[in-house]
């Protein structure tokens, strides 16, 4: 018999006006396990990972994690849960500083007392390479501490269940390199991992199964390399380039 | 982790300490202190006059400290507060038509406040932005309207606080002062601690990115609901306090929309979504109504113009441009991290 899946989505639409970004997505995915999201633009992985994280409610299907149905279930009950989201576009908390940002996090979401909660910030700070702009305001940050902070604060909730979009883009090589070694422990640490790429070569260094998504299905999933040749994969993305 | 911190050594976190308390912060939340103690004198020091103004000031930063709790922490912009401010006032007249001490019914008006706002905030905070702002306008107006009605509470024509003629005018002045001094004092204490706390962590959170802080844990309804029965409150009492310095009121005036835009002027002068910004703003205002209360509308289009032309220009308010100039910051709500000394042992 199969393990249950850590988390399950089933049969997930989801429409805006007369477009369904989402039509129709089966996801599972089994405790630990780290998988990549590729499509091209406007394929609906951002709106998969809102459905997920709980910040818009499918239109129809069901979510479900560790064996509970979640899929009226507030974003922050999610978070509390173990379900810990980085944003595509960095949303700080501006006026606060880096450490008061993940101590939020660290507070509520990861359920810490005041103490547990100072440490697992400082852990984090410093396994996010922030810990030298842990005092600075977050609005004050570059494109690169902003990334790295929607990280921290998403680990602070001391999350088993990882959900990334596009933490990579915008980085230099050496950059993605850094987030690569970091991604590759927390999931040796035990944390599952949905991470949404472009960069397919940086993602595969982390994940042992690629989905690829276009216009609100999964067109594709499983071992990365033969995704990334399955004709309907290459058909999707011919489309775009050629657009 | 990056080739640059592998060669130059990289701060670590390890061991470091939070510090709440600066030396700076420590010295001025005392000097608060004091001046609180100090305020409790003034009615044995001072004539009557001075301490009618300064119950006046008081109410004025009671209001502004309310406003800005809501719109600077819960990104609540309420036009709607004098609801509570009108039934504070009217609820206290009630309650001593009741038999009740009128000071006793200052303090019971306000709980009452509080409570009335519990089953409010389930329809007005399904409201977001100006939905909000409307939504609780209405509410007033709607309150005030009902108030006009009633006949035992005076009706369109307004009442008085009759009961408060069996003490002296002295005796009156001076007890009006000290609950008006204990309320503020209460009020202001309970924002300080709350933004201390945990929770208050969170709402500063909700006030930066209500969707993000939600993402991370945060109960975003919860935490606006204990700021709107806070404000409520407060404002509930400002109301009382309020009558017991002009001791008429009719339902017109102390339900009027006037009193959100003195509100929203002292937050934006003074600086939102800060501490110390509405009582700054609260005395600027008051100044200015001794100077100019008496203009009419010229008085109250000055004020919207002064309003409008911060927030666009000096967006965070006065108190917000001198944390930005000196980047200190004066009350001790914020989280420092403190490293460990390199060569530990050497005490810094
Ligand atoms: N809140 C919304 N309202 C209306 N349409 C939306 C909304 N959010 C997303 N969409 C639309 O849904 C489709 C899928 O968007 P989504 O953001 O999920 O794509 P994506 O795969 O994440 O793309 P990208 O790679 O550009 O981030 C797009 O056509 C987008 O315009
Ligand atoms: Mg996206």
């Amino acid at each position: 018999m199969a393990p249950q899946p850590l988390l399950a989505a089933v049969e997930v639409r989801r429409q805006f006006g007369a477009l369904a970004a989402l039509d129709g997505v089966d996801l599972a995915i089994g405790p630990g396990e780290a998988v990549g999201i590729v499509g091209p633009n406007g394929a609906g992985k951002t709106t998969l990972l809102n459905v997920l994280a709980g910040t818009i409610a499918p239109s129809s299907g069901t979510v479900a994690f560790r064996g509970t149905d979640i899929t009226r279930a507030a974003a922050s009950r999610r978070a509390r849960l173990g379900i810990g989201r980085a944003h595509q576009v960095p949303r700080p908390f501006g006026g606060m500083t880096v450490f008061e940002n993940c101590f939020v996090s660290a507070s509520t979401g990861g359920g810490l007392r005041r103490r547990a909660a100072y440490e697992r910030c400082l852990e984090v700070l410093t396994l996010c390479d922030l810990d030298d702009v842990a005092d600075r305001r977050a609005d004050t940050l570059g494109l690169l501490g902003r990334k790295r902070l929607e990280l921290a604060r998403a680990l602070a909730t001391n999350p088993v269940l990882l959900l990334l979009d596009e933490i990579g883009a915008g980085l230099t090589d050496a950059e993605a390199e850094a987030l690569v070694v970091m991604i590759n422990e927390l999931h040796s640490a035990g944390i599952a991992i949905i991470w949404i790429e472009h960069i397919v070569h940086v993602l595969v260094q982390v994940v042992s199964r690629l989905i690829c998504m276009d216009a609100g299905r999964v067109i594709a999933d499983g071992e990365p390399r033969a995704v990334m040749s399955d004709a309907r994969v290459v058909d999707a993305y011919l489309g775009t380039a050629a657009a | 982790m990056t080739a640059a911190s592998q060669t130059s050594p990289t701060p670590t976190l390890a061991g470091a300490r939070i510090q709440r308390w600066t030396p700076l912060s420590a010295g001025f939340t005392s000097g608060f202190g004091v001046l609180i103690i100090a305020l409790a004198f003034v009615p044995v020091v001072m004539g009557a006059s001075v301490v009618q103004d300064l119950t006046n000031l008081l109410t004025l930063v009671l209001m502004a400290v309310m406003w800005n709790a809501l719109a600077g922490y819960a990104g609540l912009v309420s036009v709607g507060l004098q609801a509570y401010i009108g039934l504070g006032a009217y609820a206290t007249v009630w309650f001593a038509l009741h038999g009740v001490d009128p000071y006793v019914a200052m303090v019971l008006a306000t709980l009452f406040c509080a409570v009335v706002s519990i089953p409010l905030s389930f329809i007005v905070l399904r409201f977001r932005g100006a939905q909000f702002a409307i939504g609780t306008w209405v509410v007033a107006e709607a309150i005030g309207i009902y108030v006009s009605f009633d006949n035992q509470l005076g009706a369109g024509t307004g009442t008085s606080l009759t009961q408060l003629y069996t003490y002296s005018p002295t005796h009156r002045e001076h007890y009006t002062y000290w609950l008006t001094l204990t309320l503020t004092a209460f009020f202001v204490i309970a924002v300080f601690l709350l933004l201390r706390s945990r929770l208050g962590a969170s709402l500063q959170a909700i006030r930066d990115d209500e969707g993000a802080a939600s993402s991370v844990g945060v109960r975003v309804v919860a935490g606006k609901r204990i700021l709107f029965i806070l404000a409520a409150a407060g404002c509930g009492a400002a109301g009382a306090m309020t009558l017991a310095n002009i001791l008429f009121i009719e339902p017109t005036s102390i339900f009027s929309v006037n009193y959100s835009a003195f509100m929203i002027f002292m937050v934006l002068v003074g600086g939102l979504g800060t501490f110390e910004g509405p009582i700054i703003g609260a005395i600027i205002l008051y100044f200015i109504q001794q100077q100019f209360g008496n203009d009419g509308t010229s008085y109250l289009i000055g004020l919207g113009a002064t309003a409008i032309a911060f927030a666009l220009f000096i967006p965070r308010g006065i108190w917000g441009l001198v944390e930005e100039r000196t980047g200190v910051r004066f009350m001790p709500v914020g989280y420092r991290v403190r490293r460990r000394a390199p060569d530990s042992g050497v005490d810094p």
